[in-house]
């Protein structure tokens, strides 16, 4: 119906391999880049600053994790702490002076030299093993942080960002912030759309399935791990210094602590592990899920007569956070991506869908 | 520096690494019977907690009947954690299933202080404050009343897994398919732990509870677990035990001497390196078995 397969037809490998086979899914993409473009327009800059840019770095965020964990399959608990280096790094050399440009890839090179540390922990171990390495990492990071006031900005233990700035235009409007988030989130997505028509994704691929069967068909399973970690790393460097330059706009240790990192993994798994369109489902339901909760309770409350405590409120959305982990590994464990992909399959074929069966 | 000094150090450093290996007991108890790295144990120490509070505060009975009580409803609470969600995950990869703890540890933490509120409480277990002093040392004595429960909880496993049920238990962590094939109930055997482990948990909130209030900060010392239950070898209880007075001496001499160098707080990063060390040089830990695999 949606999304008409007639008339398709591939007569070569490089019309089959393009990066929407079916023209329904190039469709959707475009009108929602163009719905993205338009938002500033579209949408009161309250909701756009405090609801669309944060969801649109985050997904930048969760497509890095999803990079190493979807798609070369390596557990990673310390992310956040990734992204503190990135955010930091970035800072600091903004207020050195480097213009915001370098600063950013000064960040996510940053980034990308201490997360490949990660990595040669994926050389000796994996599974559970690396994923309580990772942790332990994190819990370093944030040990330096809160404790190294050159590195955390005094005794506040907060970093305020210089003003965000790129080819010397200070960038300070509402809109203006929000393009360069969803600049970003546009990149890093299309960098992710390409990368599973690449070698370097197939060996990822590979490396996730089974490591010595990569191994064996030639496949350098460490140094793939170690382009994961790399990478993934620099989207996240990246992402959390725009993170801090265009939303928080000041840096503090709290908001790269274990939680969070456990927080980003929560949206790849809901969203569903190696799911591009899924990190951007999923960041959005983590994200907006407290509040919705907290609405919904005060409401149920009012309705029945109740009276919540605020402390109870308080906790109500934490507990719906950790429920929202369980249902989803229990009803559908690769996430709200494999659910649009299952509507998606199903109207491919209809209403001749008995002849996939 | 004298050497009295030193050896309070040291013992109290040992009777809180008891302490851990406590944590760490639960830890152990799943892992050994299903391979699942339970993250969730911190939340159930602290509902365990809890739950005592809620018999002996809120309906005023006396501790002697509220943690037997609460004992039975974890130990219920336990098997229904794994029936109701880990069960089904059998067999799914690594991630999903720590990532079920983690989300079961989200939403217990959060029910918990739902329901009662996050202040912090004592359980008044009526152990005095008043520190025993053994020749020059100064000793806590809740710490050793904890550290005796750890030991006497350790005693009691190793008689249970001499026992019929424990040998099944044991059979199963051997070997899945083995048990299965000669009628052991895998399901049961694997229930049985988290229940089991769910009980430790009790014990373990009780003592924390006494010793730092009852409230959040419980949960954190799921890292310390973590870090013990790895460093004895993930299905070893004596291997528990054995690193918990390990972690907890390396922690109270080893702060001792690097506070002054790096300015406080060096607890938490002696315990992440101990980790990290552990897995990269000794993945199979102190007592763990060898079968774990490298990349």
């Amino acid at each position: 119906m949606f999304y008409g397969l007639s008339g398709v037809r591939h007569n070569s490998y490089v019309s089959d391999s393009k990066l929407f086979p079916v023209p329904a899914d190039r469709n959707a993409v475009v009108f929602f880049l163009l719905l993205g473009l338009a938002a500033p327009y579209l949408v009161s800059s309250l909701y756009l600053n405090s609801y669309i840019l944060p969801w649109l770095i985050w997904t930048a965020a969760v497509l890095g994790l999803n990079l190493v964990t979807g798609w070369a399959g390596q557990l990673h608990l310390g992310y956040a702490a990734v992204m503190a280096v990135g955010a930091y790094s970035a800072v600091h050399a903004a207020k050195f002076g480097i213009p915001w440009e370098f600063a950013l890839l000064i960040g996510g090179l940053a980034s990308s030299v201490i997360g490949s540390l990660f990595a040669f922990a994926a050389l000796r171990t994996k599974g559970l093993y690396l994923a309580l390495t990772t942790l332990a990492m994190q819990f370093v990071m944030d040990w330096v942080l809160t404790h190294s006031p050159t590195i955390a900005g005094g005794s506040h233990a907060s970093l305020q960002s210089p003003t965000f700035a790129l080819l010397g235009q200070d960038i300070t409007s509402d809109a203006g912030l929000y393009y360069v988030a969803f600049g970003w989130c546009v990149l890093v997505t299309i960098f992710m759309l390409n990368l599973r028509r690449t070698g370097l994704g197939r060996a990822l691929v590979a490396v996730r399935e089974k490591d010595f069967a990569a191994a064996i068909l030639g496949v350098n399973s460490f140094y793939y791990k170690l382009v994961a970690f790399a990478a993934s790393s620099f989207i996240a460097g990246v992402s959390g210094a725009i993170l801090v330059a265009t939303f928080y706009f000041l840096a503090a240790p709290e908001q790269f602590a274990v939680n969070v990192s456990i927080q980003v993994l929560a949206m790849v798994i809901v969203g569903g592990l190696g799911s591009i369109l899924g990190s951007y489902l999923g960041a959005a339901l983590i994200l907006l899920m407290p509040g919705v909760v907290n609405q919904l309770f005060s409401l149920g409350a009012n309705l029945l007569g109740l009276d919540l405590g605020i402390e109870t409120l308080a906790h109500i959305p934490n507990a719906a956070y950790g429920a929202l982990i369980v249902i989803f590994l229990m009803v559908e464990p690769l996430g709200l991506g494999k659910l649009y992909a299952n509507v998606r399959d199903y109207l491919m074929v209809w209403p001749f869908d008995q002849l996939k069966k | 520096m004298d050497l009295v000094f030193l050896a309070e150090l040291t013992v109290n450093g040992a009777l809180t690494g008891l302490l851990y290996s406590l944590f760490a007991i639960g830890l152990v108890l799943i892992y050994k019977s299903s391979s699942v790295p339970n993250l969730a144990q911190g939340a159930l120490t602290m509902l365990g907690a809890y739950v005592v509070l809620a018999f002996s505060h809120n309906m005023g009975l006396p501790l002697w009947v509220a943690i037997p009580l609460a004992v039975v409803i974890m130990f219920f609470v336990g098997i229904g954690i794994e029936k109701v969600a880990l069960r089904r995950l059998a067999g799914r990869p690594v991630i999903m299933i720590l990532m079920m703890t983690m989300g079961i540890d989200i939403f217990l933490r959060g029910t918990t202080l739902a329901i009662w509120g996050g202040s912090s409480r004592s359980v008044d277990l009526g152990v005095s404050y008043e520190p025993l002093f053994v020749g020059d040392m100064l000793l806590s004595r809740i710490h050793i009343v904890g550290a005796s429960v750890a030991l006497a909880l350790f005693v009691a496993f190793f008689l249970f897994f001499r026992s019929r049920l424990g040998i099944r238990l044991r059979a199963i962590s051997d070997d899945y398919m083995a048990s299965w094939s000669v009628g052991i109930s895998v399901e049961r055997g694997v229930g049985l732990s988290w229940g089991l482990a769910s009980i430790v948990a009790v014990a373990t909130g009780v003592i924390w509870g006494e010793i730092q209030g009852v409230d959040q900060s419980l949960s954190i010392l799921l890292l310390k677990g973590l870090t013990v239950a790895v460093l004895g070898g993930l299905d070893s209880i004596i291997g528990a035990i054995v690193a918990g007075i390990i972690l907890g001496i390396l922690e109270s001499v080893g702060s001792f001497y690097l506070d002054e160098i790096v300015g406080g707080g060096s607890r938490d990063l002696i315990v992440a390196a101990v980790l990290i060390l552990t897995v990269m040089i000794r993945p199979h830990g102190l007592f763990g078995r060898h079968d774990i695999e490298r990349v």
